[in-house]
């Protein structure tokens, strides 16, 4: 099977445009036009004299060459002992534990569920709105989607809590800071989560509303029972990355001023940061983030297969 | 066999009054009048894009009717103040595509309907729901999801969903139509079955030897209108417009025509 096809590969280009002059004139010898079908046009085949596969073989080689080349050339060029002082200091590290872990870790957690869940059923909302037959609901969605999509969320965030006691005096977030974080940065995952349930309602076949509608059940009863637990599973793997998202947002949580034990992994690292004047507690806080993060993507590898039997 | 609840003088299973359905500037249905009797079994046949399934789907108004009357039983459905839900649990549906519930097995897609329509108790809706697909044969696949069965499986499936709501009369949209030829005589073997125990059935078809033997009444259509109507034996075997007659033609000898009459066709519509 190989060799049949590198010859093919390299058959002689002289036979393309005969046989394409041929193929123009007449029908009548179809098999033999369907023979020389297969060659190559002229242009690749006068190419070098290696096939096809040859070639990507080759350039592949050198590719690998070349990297292997720049990460030695890295490696000879640093100095290993000054790059560590400046990225892996074990004594910082320990002066980090444990609270980089139970503040820190647990804070940007916290920030990151709490805004998710106020995402999760603003957007949800803002969905069903925007596929209402109501003119205004589907208007007012639009207009929030489009608005809070064109912000960037540092503004939003910054808006919610300093714009909304000022504008309401008197008005206190529940749980304060916590409640300023899951609205602040929620709006504007709400935003994007409503256009990705949005696209999952609509991905569900039609034949599925008509077949429940068909058996009586009424459309909220069709809503609840048949569409969106359809649609949730098309919508699994972007609302994933939507919260890991969001718990990469939670780091702005930072501009306002939050106390000591309201410190999540950025704020934690930059004030060691500021102290040790070394970059050692971004390298932790960054292994902190991936350690929400992988698991995260591990999970929705779980539940993608348990549904792929289901569908 | 199910009974009409109120009998009354003159009751139809089904009864159409000049119905007319237009989507945009398309006239579908141009003016429908038809009768069905309970317990009869009628095919509606007739060319593609003459509006056998429009007309199936104005009967539980998955489309509503630009004008005209529909009744089911004593019930209007094209009624304004109509209360489809209660009236769509009556009349049982069957798709060309199938339209089980992908994410719900076998079982589940019998029962949840029966739950959260019907209100059955969960053991009650089960003990239906296996009794409806011993029916269609497919007991043995009560735990497979739909994606694991093969068309015509799924459409068995989708017959004993129907049932498990024990409605009055059925439709079926082109239900062996998305099928493998192989796969068509396992469907139309448990629709003849339920033709047999009198089920009040309407069937919008192409296969002609199953109008042919199990209807009562054959309706023919073509561009919205019902051209001819009558015996299977009579419609199928004798027809007597010339509509009828070239449709039959051509549907029951598919070889006969001719590549040069295509493209003369071709060439004229994309002329006009």
């Amino acid at each position: 099977m190989d060799r049949g096809r590198s010859e093919e590969l390299i058959g002689p280009p002289a036979a393309a445009p005969a046989a394409a002059g041929r193929n123009r004139t007449t029908c009548s010898t179809s098999e033999e036009t369907m023979s020389t079908q297969t060659t190559y046009p002229a242009t690749e085949v006068a190419a070098p004299r290696l096939t096809r596969r040859q070639r990507a073989r080759l350039s592949l080689g050198v590719q690998y060459a070349l990297g292997i080349a720049v990460i030695g050339l890295l490696a000879f060029m640093t100095d290993w002992a000054t790059f560590s002082a400046a990225f892996l200091r074990f004594d910082i590290l320990e002066r980090m534990l444990p609270r980089v872990i139970l503040i820190g870790l647990v804070n940007t957690i916290i920030y990151a569920a709490l805004a998710f869940i106020f995402a999760f059923v603003v957007g949800l909302l803002l969905a069903v709105m925007r596929l209402s037959s109501v003119a205004a609901y589907r208007w007012f969605a639009g207009a929030y989607v489009e608005f809070f999509r064109g912000v960037p969320a540092l503004v939003v965030l910054f808006m919610v809590a300093y714009g909304i006691p000022n504008a309401f005096p008197g008005f206190q977030f529940p749980g304060d800071k916590y409640g300023m974080v899951m609205v602040g940065l929620g709006i504007t995952a709400a935003a994007y989560m409503a256009e990705t349930f949005r696209a999952g309602i609509q991905a569900v076949p039609k034949g599925q509303l008509e077949a429940a509608r068909t058996l009586g059940m009424s459309h909220t009863r069709t809503m609840a029972t048949i569409v969106i637990p359809q649609a949730f599973r098309v919508v699994i793997p972007p609302l994933t990355n939507e919260m890991i998202l969001l718990v990469k947002d939670s780091s702005l949580v930072y501009v306002l001023g939050v106390t000591a034990a309201q410190y999540e992994l950025t704020k934690f690292a930059q004030d060691f940061l500021n102290r040790s004047v070394n970059a050692t507690p971004l390298i932790v806080a960054a292994l902190c983030y991936l350690a929400i993060t992988l698991p995260l993507s591990g999970l929705v590898r779980k539940l993608e297969a348990r549904y792929a039997k289901a569908r | 066999m199910p009974t009409q609840p109120i009998p009354a003088p003159g009751s139809h299973a089904i009864s159409i009054r000049n119905l007319k359905k237009s989507f945009g500037s398309n006239d579908v249905l141009k003016d429908i009048s038809l009768e069905i009797e309970p317990g009869e079994v009628v095919c509606i046949i007739g060319p593609s894009g003459s509006g056998k399934s429009t007309l199936l789907r104005c009967v539980n108004l998955l489309e509503v009717p630009t004008s005209g009357t529909v009744l089911v039983g004593p019930d209007e459905v094209t009624h304004p103040d109509a209360d489809l839900d209660r009236i769509r649990r009556r009349i049982g549906m069957v798709f060309q595509s199938f339209n089980l519930f992908p994410h719900l097995t076998v079982l589940e897609n019998l029962t949840v309907a029966q739950i959260k329509v019907l209100k059955r108790r969960k053991e009650d809706a089960i003990a239906t729901a296996r009794l409806n697909l011993h029916r269609v044969g497919m007991s043995h696949k009560e735990d497979a999801y739909p994606g694991q069965l093969s068309g015509g499986q799924q459409q068995r499936v989708a017959i004993a969903r129907s049932l498990s709501m024990e409605p009055q009369l059925m439709l079926f949209d082109e239900p062996t139509s998305a099928l493998d030829p192989e796969l068509v005589g396992e469907v139309l073997a448990v629709m003849k079955s339920l033709a047999n125990e009198g089920m009040t059935m309407v069937i919008v078809t192409h296969e002609m030897a199953f109008a042919r033997e199990v209807a009562d009444r054959v309706v023919f259509m073509d561009g919205g209108y019902i051209v001819e109507q009558g015996l299977a034996q009579e419609v199928i075997g004798n027809p007597q417009e010339e509509r009828t007659q070239s449709f039959l033609h051509r549907v029951l000898n598919p070889m006969v025509i001719d590549a040069a009459e295509v493209i003369e066709a071709e060439e004229l519509s994309t002329a006009s």
